[in-house]
Parts: structure tokens; C-alpha cells; sequence
């Protein structure tokens, strides 16, 4: 198609050279070191990412407080946090694999939490929302010039947190407060215990519990991030990342010339962008056609399209 | 003078805080009043106060069909104006004004108030309440380009304004239930959180990452339906956003 992987300036499989960091990140620490590093230069005053549970009960501060977290939240259910700490970052670092509802602390992370230069980790449909809230800023005053680095990670579905545990304590049979890390990759969706069990669950099991608002999603390696990154095409523990716009050109020229990251060049990696371009276009392709058979889903009557 | 747009602005049954989102972006409409908008009439920034004849009328506030004077201010809006623009949450959607039943002094007979939109066509929404400066000046400069622009302008400005045309043409109810109705029944939702954020009053949280709307605080704006990247969200615009801010910030250089 050509259009699959969206504009980009630059891509590279890259890793944090940051070797602690690297324990707690998911694949090469992109997101979290990069973060640090906008935080470290004041490139950005804070970030808004997926945290956790213990992170929300330690800083009750840098969460919104509501009826729907009040009791905290359960084991590997995310919750939008404002981190403003190294520290922070890496409490908050790892995938989740469920929703977190980052871009709603989007207005709220420029006023109760003063923030003027806000960094914001999401899915490609939360870039979606950032970019749409910047040209159509409805309810968003003053918020599109204070997004000043929106890092997106690539996805090809994502689950709600009932999905998560029905997958993890029905299917794997384990503990959600046992889990150490949970993972996609090679076809497979792995859970890995605290005690060093590890459980592995065909994709096919993990279809039906996606949510259903994915499956009209026509963006896989987030198009429309400052800079997008993903495991998918580069080596374990590396990370392919695309950097897309001029602000995202600026920040990972200073990351590299700092030393943060170690690149290799997407071509001499495997699987390289070779399977980033084959899972986009699977996506795009799958997504397609479930918005093709949503103009014909009743009879005589359509399932509204979104898109313009 | 000469490649100016007229613009004239009709204040109805809004609380003026459109007037004052407007009026925020400072500087932003200074260079707007310079270069690219003659003000024909305001009822609080300019000094003539009766409706002219202009390309773009901007409308506050919501219809009160009781009172014989703002029923005849809104018609002749329309037949004065090329294009008029539903300015805020009242204009658009009805918003606060919807839960008016009367009695208020001093026109206790002042009780049903009507979006715009009921009462003529409208051909452009800004909703939220209040819409935020940069969504006005982004419409305004907008508009110049669409009239007065070079024909890439025009064109960027068409697939700009179409999305706002068409939340004029889709009706005149927008609040969080439209949420639940066109987006989340119509499985589309996907838990950005874009709602929340965008409520100016607080009203909608996350459930698992799926929005719960608190309906007695909803005030009906129809800022979280239209912030929604899947109520409408269209690639050809949002894909080019970087060149597009660049456009904005440089018109208001």
C-alpha cells in the first residue's frame, strides 16, 4: 500500500543504553528513556503514562482521583499518571496490554498539575485524539502548544482489563499478582510469572476478548507520534522507532548525541521492516474490511463509519 | 482593506464567554482584525451593534423563541450573512439554556430557548463551552483562507471546515448520551480518554478505560461527542497537522 507505516524522517532498531533501565522496560526502554531524557533536558516539564497500581498508591498526587479509582485499582490495570521523576518513570515503565485512558489528563495535566510542556505516551489511536485535539481543540484550550513530545507504541489490538484477567487467571491459569510481565510477540501472548513461570497462549485464544472499537483502527505503528516505537522488526531487547516530525527529529537527535540510545540500522536487523510493513498491512487490511462490513451489517441499515 | 472578510458576531442567550474565548486569543486577533477580518458589528467589541451584511456571521448563544427581538436578530443574521457559524455550546447544541424552564427575573416569560440551528440553517459548529480560542482562530483563519485564499487554500480550508459542516447538518442535541449512542453502542469506542478532557465541567470519568458520564452534571455542550476522534476524524486533515499549525501560526506571524 505504501502508506502503512505513515510519514516518518528516520527509523532505526534502537535499545537504552541505560542497563537498569532495560530490567524494568518492555523491550529496549524507548519510551521510558526517552521520556527521562525530555525530562532531564526540560524538554518537558512531566509526561502522562500508563501506571500502576502500586505506583497510584505511592503517589496518590500525580493520579486523578475518582469513583472509578478510589479504592485504587487492581493488579495490572493501568491508570493515567502525571510522572515527573526519573524515578516515577521507571515505576510506571512496561506494557499493560489493557486501557488507559492517557489523553484524559491531557487539559488536566496543564492545570491542576502546571504542567507547560507536557509529554504523552499512547496507542496510535491516542496520537490520533492528541492531533485531532490540537487542530480541532473543542474543549482543549491552551492545551495543542503545550503537547511538546507525544511518543506513540505501536498496537495492533488492545484489551479491556476484564479481557486481561479472564486471559491471565482463566486461560493461563495464574495469579494477576503473580505476573511479572506480560507480552505479544511471535505469535504468541506470554505471560511470565514472578517465580519464573511462564505461560504462552496462541493468538487465537486472545481475539475475542480485543475490544471491539480496535477492529476500526487503521493505524498500527502510530503515524501521527513525534516518534513511534514498537518490538515488532527488530531483535529481543531492541526496538525498532520511527521518528515522524520535527519535533520528534530535534529530541532524538539530542537523545543520540547524549548517548541514550544505541542504534543499529533497520536494514541490517531481523526481521527488520520487513514485518512491520506485513503486520501493518494484515491490520489495515483486517480493519478495512470490518468497516466494509459495517455498511452492510443490518439490513438496510449501516453501523456508523468515523471516518471522513 | 480590499482582501478582508466581513464577519459580524450576533450575541443571543449565551453568558458572553464565547465573546471572551475570542477575545483571548490577544494578540492572535489583533493580527486577525489587521489583516484578514473586517468587523462589521459586536455587540461587545465593535461600536456598531446592528447586523450588517457580511461573509461570516458568528452566532452566541442559544434562540429565546419567546422573545420577538432575538427570533427577528437571528433570522436576519441568516439572510445577511454568506456563512454563519454556530459559535459555542448554546448556538450549537442549546447547551445550559436547555434545562431552562422560565421564571427568571426580569422576563419570567422568557422559558423556551431553541439552538440555533432549529430556527435557521447553520452551516459551520464550533461547539464547547466555551470553545477554545485556538478552535476559534483556527476557524477564523480558516474561513479567510476558504474565501479569499489561493485555490490550495481553499481546498485546505474545505477539508478543514468539512468535519464542523457537517456537525451542522448532523442536528442540534449533542451531550455525553450521544456518546454512549454513536460512539460506544456503534462499538467504536476504543478508551483514549479524549471525553474526559475535554468536558469543561467534570463530568466523565473512566471505568476500566471506558467513559462513564455522570448525566446529572452534563450540561449538554457537546464538547466530549465532537472531541471524540471517533465521532468524526478525518485523515486527509489531522495526517497533515504539522503543516497545517505551521499554516495557522504563520498567518497570525
Amino acid at each position: 500500500m505504501g502508506t502503512e507505516l505513515g510519514k516518518y524522517k528516520l527509523c532505526v532498531s534502537a535499545r537504552s543504553t541505560n542497563k537498569k533501565l532495560l530490567k524494568h522496560s518492555q523491550d529496549g526502554g524507548i519510551v521510558t528513556h526517552l521520556l527521562a531524557f525530555a525530562l532531564d533536558e526540560g524538554i518537558i516539564d512531566g509526561a502522562i503514562v500508563a501506571a500502576t497500581k502500586e505506583f497510584a498508591k505511592a503517589n496518590p498526587s500525580k493520579i486523578m482521583r475518582d469513583n472509578s479509582n478510589f479504592d485504587f485499582p487492581e493488579p495490572w490495570r493501568p491508570i493515567p499518571a502525571i510522572v515527573t521523576t526519573k524515578a516515577d518513570l521507571l515505576a510506571a515503565a512496561g506494557t499493560k496490554y489493557n486501557l488507559s485512558p492517557n489523553v484524559s489528563m491531557i487539559k488536566e495535566a496543564t492545570r491542576s498539575f502546571g504542567l507547560d510542556k507536557v509529554g504523552i505516551v499512547g496507542t496510535p489511536c491516542q496520537m490520533q485524539a492528541v492531533r485531532k485535539g490540537q487542530l480541532y481543540p473543542i474543549g482543549l484550550r491552551d492545551v495543542g502548544a503545550s503537547i511538546a513530545l507525544a511518543v506513540g507504541i505501536f498496537c495492533m489490538e488492545n484489551f479491556p482489563y476484564q479481557s486481561i484477567l479472564q486471559l491471565v487467571e482463566d486461560h493461563a491459569a495464574m495469579k494477576m499478582e503473580s505476573v511479572k510481565k506480560m507480552e505479544i510477540g511471535k505469535g504468541k501472548f506470554w505471560v511470565y510469572g514472578k517465580r519464573g513461570q511462564v505461560v504462552q497462549l496462541p493468538l487465537k485464544v486472545t481475539h475475542k476478548y480485543e475490544q471491539p472499537g480496535c477492529h476500526v483502527c487503521l493505524d498500527y505503528v502510530a503515524n501521527l507520534a513525534d516518534i513511534s516505537t514498537g518490538s515488532v522488526g527488530s531483535p529481543d531487547g531492541w526496538s525498532t522507532v520511527f521518528v515522524r516530525s520535527k519535533i520528534g527529529d530535534s529530541v532524538w537527535a539530542k537523545a543520540i548525541a547524549a548517548g541514550a540510545f544505541e542504534t543499529q540500522p533497520i536494514e541490517k536487523v531481523k526481521p527488520g521492516l520487513e514485518l512491520v510493513t506485513k503486520l501493518a498491512n494484515e491490520k489495515i487490511t483486517k480493519n478495512k474490511a470490518t468497516l466494509e462490513e459495517r455498511k452492510t451489517f443490518g439490513v438496510g441499515k449501516a453501523l456508523r463509519n468515523p471516518y471522513i | 482593506m480590499v482582501d478582508k472578510i466581513t464577519v459580524g458576531y450576533t450575541h443571543l442567550s449565551g453568558c458572553t464567554g464565547c465573546t471572551v474565548a475570542l477575545a483571548d486569543n490577544y494578540g492572535g486577533l489583533l493580527t486577525l482584525l489587521d489583516r484578514y477580518v473586517d468587523l462589521k458589528y459586536m455587540p461587545t467589541l465593535a461600536d456598531v451593534r446592528h447586523i450588517q451584511k457580511v461573509d461570516v456571521s458568528f452566532v452566541e448563544g442559544s434562540v429565546c423563541i419567546n422573545d420577538k427581538l432575538a427570533v427577528q436578530e437571528i433570522k436576519e443574521t441568516r439572510e445577511k450573512s454568506a456563512v454563519v457559524v454556530a459559535l459555542g455550546g448554546c448556538a450549537c447544541y442549546g447547551n445550559i439554556t436547555r434545562f431552562s424552564r422560565g421564571g427568571q427575573q426580569n422576563q419570567p416569560q422568557h422559558e423556551a430557548y431553541l439552538p440555533i440551528g432549529d430556527i435557521i440553517k447553520v452551516d459551520v459548529y464550533i461547539p464547547g463551552c466555551a470553545p477554545s480560542p485556538q478552535m476559534i482562530r483556527n476557524v477564523a483563519v480558516m474561513a479567510y483562507l476558504l474565501l479569499k485564499g489561493t485555490k490550495e487554500q481553499k481546498d485546505l480550508a474545505t477539508k478543514y471546515l468539512t468535519p464542523l459542516m457537517m456537525a451542522a447538518q448532523r442536528g442540534t442535541t449533542a451531550c455525553f448520551c450521544d456518546l454512549m449512542t454513536e460512539v460506544i453502542n456503534q462499538g467504536l469506542c476504543m478508551g483514549c480518554g479524549s471525553c474526559a478532557s475535554a468536558c469543561p465541567v467534570r463530568a466523565i470519568t473512566h471505568e476500566y478505560g471506558k467513559p462513564q458520564g455522570e448525566r446529572d452534571l452534563c450540561i449538554k455542550c457537546g464538547a466530549c461527542y465532537n472531541q471524540c476522534p471517533r465521532s468524526w476524524f478525518s485523515f486527509e486533515v489531522v495526517e497533515n497537522y504539522e503543516a497545517i499549525n505551521e499554516a495557522i501560526m504563520a498567518a497570525l506571524q
